[in-house]
C-alpha cells in the first residue's frame, strides 16, 4: 500500500518527539557505558530525519538550519550524545548542500544520504595541527583519476558508526598548510585503525575515537571549492548554531529538573517560598538569554545566507562567534545553578533531579573549538572590524 | 601602489613562500596567508595609505590577491573623494 507522504512542520516535531522518547530511555545508558546511542540513530533513520536538510530535488526535504536546531534542542533535552551526533551529522551534510550542488558526484551522493539514510562523520582534526582545523598536516594525493588520504585523525567523532567521512587535508602535497580541501570518502572506500579511544567526562556517547585514516577513491570526490570558503561560509555557522542547539536542550532539561524540585517542594509546604524558588528564577532568565542568544544567531544566518560575501565577512564571523562563546559558557553557569537548586538529589545519580550527566556534557561545549583560540580569533578580527550600533541589525 | 602592498605582504604576510614569487592575481590564501596575519596586513595597510577599511569590505574576496586588495584600496580612496 502507498500512502502519500506529507512533509509539515507538525509532522517534523511528531517525528522528533518519537526519536527523543527513545533518546531519553537510552541516555544513561549511553552515558554510563560511553555506548554509541545506536538506539536513537535508528529511530532517525526510521524517522528518516537524517535526510531533511537535503533540498526536494535531491530527494530530501529542505528543512532549514533553524529548523534543525530545534531539533538538536529537542534531542539534546533527552541525550546530549544522541543530539550531538544529530548536529555533527547535520552540520556536515550542510557543508554538502551549500558547496556541493554544481558537483555530479555530489548531487548523487546527496540523493544517497537521502535514500539510504546515510550518517556522516567528519575527520577535520590531525595530530600536529594544535586544534586548528583550518590547517592540515596530511595532503591529498592525486594520481590520475584517484585520489588517496591517509590522515593521523586524533578525533573522528562516531567514526565507527559512520557511513561516510567528510574529511578535510592540504590539497596537494606542495600546498600550505592553510590550502586545504574536503573530501566525501563512503565507508567501503576506507580503513579506520583506532588510535585512541574515547573515555571522558561528558558527552560520552559520541565514541569520539582517535583513528589512522586511509582512504582510496574518486579524485571527483573532493568537494570542488577550497576548504577556507566551505569554513567560513557554512561550517563556522552551521557548527556553532546546531552545537548551541543541543547546548540549549541541555540546558532546558536541567533547568526543567530544577522547576520540578522547587514545585515538589512547594507543594509540600504552601503558603512558604520554597527554597530555590529565586535561584530557579535566575535560572529561568539565564536560559532566556541563551535561547535570544542562539535565535539571534539563527537569523542573522538566514539573513545571511543568500550572500556569499556577507557570509564570509569578519562581522559575521564575529557574530558566530559570539553566538559559541555565550551559549557554551552560560550553559554551565545554568547547570550549576540547578545543582545548587536541587542539592543532593541533584547531585546523585538516578533521582528525577539527577543533573550530574547534564553537568559533565555541558562542560565539553567551551571545549569543543576551545573558547580561548575563538575569542583569539574574535580579537584579532576586532582590530580591524568595526561593532554594528544598531539594536536590529 | 603594488610595490607597497607586496612591502607589506612581507611585513605583515607571514607567507610560507617568498612574496617575490607572487603574482599579482594569486590567491594569498593559497599561498599561505593565515587570517591573523590577514588581520596584520589590513591594519598595515590601514596605516600606510591613512584609510579605514568599511566592514562590508572585510571579507575574503576583498584580500584574495595583491590586485584585489588594490581595487579595495582605490575604492576606499574613491570613495573619499566623492564624499
Amino acid at each position: 500500500m502507498n500512502f502519500p507522504v506529507k512533509i509539515t512542520e507538525e509532522d517534523l516535531a511528531a517525528r522528533v518527539a518519537r526519536v527523543s522518547a527513545i533518546a531519553a530511555k537510552h541516555a544513561d545508558s549511553v552515558d554510563f557505558d560511553g555506548r554509541f546511542p545506536l538506539e536513537a540513530v535508528e529511530a532517525m533513520r526510521a524517522e528518516r530525519l537524517l535526510g531533511i536538510q537535503i533540498p526536494r530535488h535531491f530527494g530530501g526535504e529542505g528543512v532549514t538550519i533553524a529548523q534543525i536546531a530545534e531539533l538538536c534542542s529537542t534531542l539534546g533535552q533527552a541525550c546530549s550524545a544522541a543530539g550531538m551526533v544529530f548536529a555533527m551529522h547535520h552540520i556536515k551534510l550542510c557543508s554538502l548542500v551549500e558547496h556541493g550542488g554544481d558537483s555530479e558526484w555530489h548531487r548523487g551522493f546527496m540523493r544517497r544520504v537521502a535514500g539510504e539514510q546515510l550518517l556522516i562523520g567528519s575527520a577535520t582534526t590531525e595530530g600536529g595541527i594544535g586544534g586548528n582545523l583550518r590547517n592540515s598536516i596530511c595532503a591529498i594525493e592525486i594520481d590520475g583519476n584517484t585520489c588517496r588520504l591517509e590522515k593521523d585523525a586524533t578525533v573522528i567523532s562516531y567514526g565507527s558508526y559512520a557511513d561516510a567521512i567528510m574529511i578535510t587535508s592540504r590539497a596537494h602535497a606542495n600546498a600550505a598548510s592553510s590550502d586545504q580541501v574536503l573530501t566525501v570518502f563512503l565507508k567501503e572506500q576506507y580503513a579506520l585503525e583506532k588510535t585512541h579511544a574515547w573515555n571522558s567526562l561528558g558527552m560520552r556517547g559520541t565514541c569520539s575515537d582517535g583513528f589512522l585514516f586511509k582512504g582510496a577513491a574518486p579524485a571527483e570526490q573532493i568537494l570542488p571549492k577550497p576548504f577556507a570558503e566551505i569554513a567560513a561560509q557554512s561550517m563556522l555557522a552551521s557548527s556553532h548554531l546546531l552545537w548551541s542547539g543541543v547546548w540549549y536542550g541541555i540546558a532546558v532539561d536541567a533547568v526543567g529538573r530544577a522547576q520540578a524540585f522547587v514545585r515538589a517542594a512547594a507543594r509540600k509546604s504552601p503558603g512558604a517560598p520554597p527554597p530555590g524558588a529565586l535561584r530557579l528564577a535566575e535560572v529561568s532568565n539565564r536560559l532566556q538569554m541563551v535561547r535570544s542568544n542562539v535565535v539571534a544567531g539563527l537569523k542573522a544566518y538566514e539573513d545571511a545566507k543568500s550572500d556569499a560575501d556577507k557570509l564570509s565577512s569578519m562581522g559575521f564571523a564575529v557574530t558566530m562567534n559570539n553566538v559559541k562563546i555565550a551559549s557554551s559558557e552560560t550553559i554551565l553557569e545554568i547547570v550549576n545553578h540547578v545543582m545548587l537548586i536541587c542539592g543532593i538529589m541533584g547531585y546523585k545519580n538516578g533521582t528525577p533531579f539527577s543533573v550530574g550527566r547534564h553537568l559533565r556534557d555541558a562542560h565539553s561545549a567551551q571545549l569543543m573549538i576551545s573558547n580561548d583560540r575563538i575569542l583569539g580569533n574574535t580579537s584579532s578580527m576586532l582590530l580591524v572590524h568595526k561593532q554594528d550600533t544598531s539594536l536590529l541589525g | 601602489m603594488n610595490t607597497t602592498l607586496r612591502e607589506l605582504l612581507v611585513k605583515f604576510g607571514k607567507l610560507p613562500v617568498s612574496v617575490d614569487q607572487v603574482a599579482d592575481d594569486a590567491d594569498l590564501y593559497a599561498v599561505g596567508l593565515t587570517s591573523f596575519a590577514s588581520v596584520q596586513l589590513m591594519l598595515g595597510i590601514e596605516e600606510a595609505f591613512d584609510i579605514e577599511f568599511p566592514d562590508n569590505l572585510l571579507n575574503r574576496k576583498s584580500f584574495a590577491s595583491i590586485t584585489a586588495i588594490a581595487k579595495t584600496v582605490d575604492q576606499i580612496k574613491d570613495s573619499r573623494k566623492v564624499a
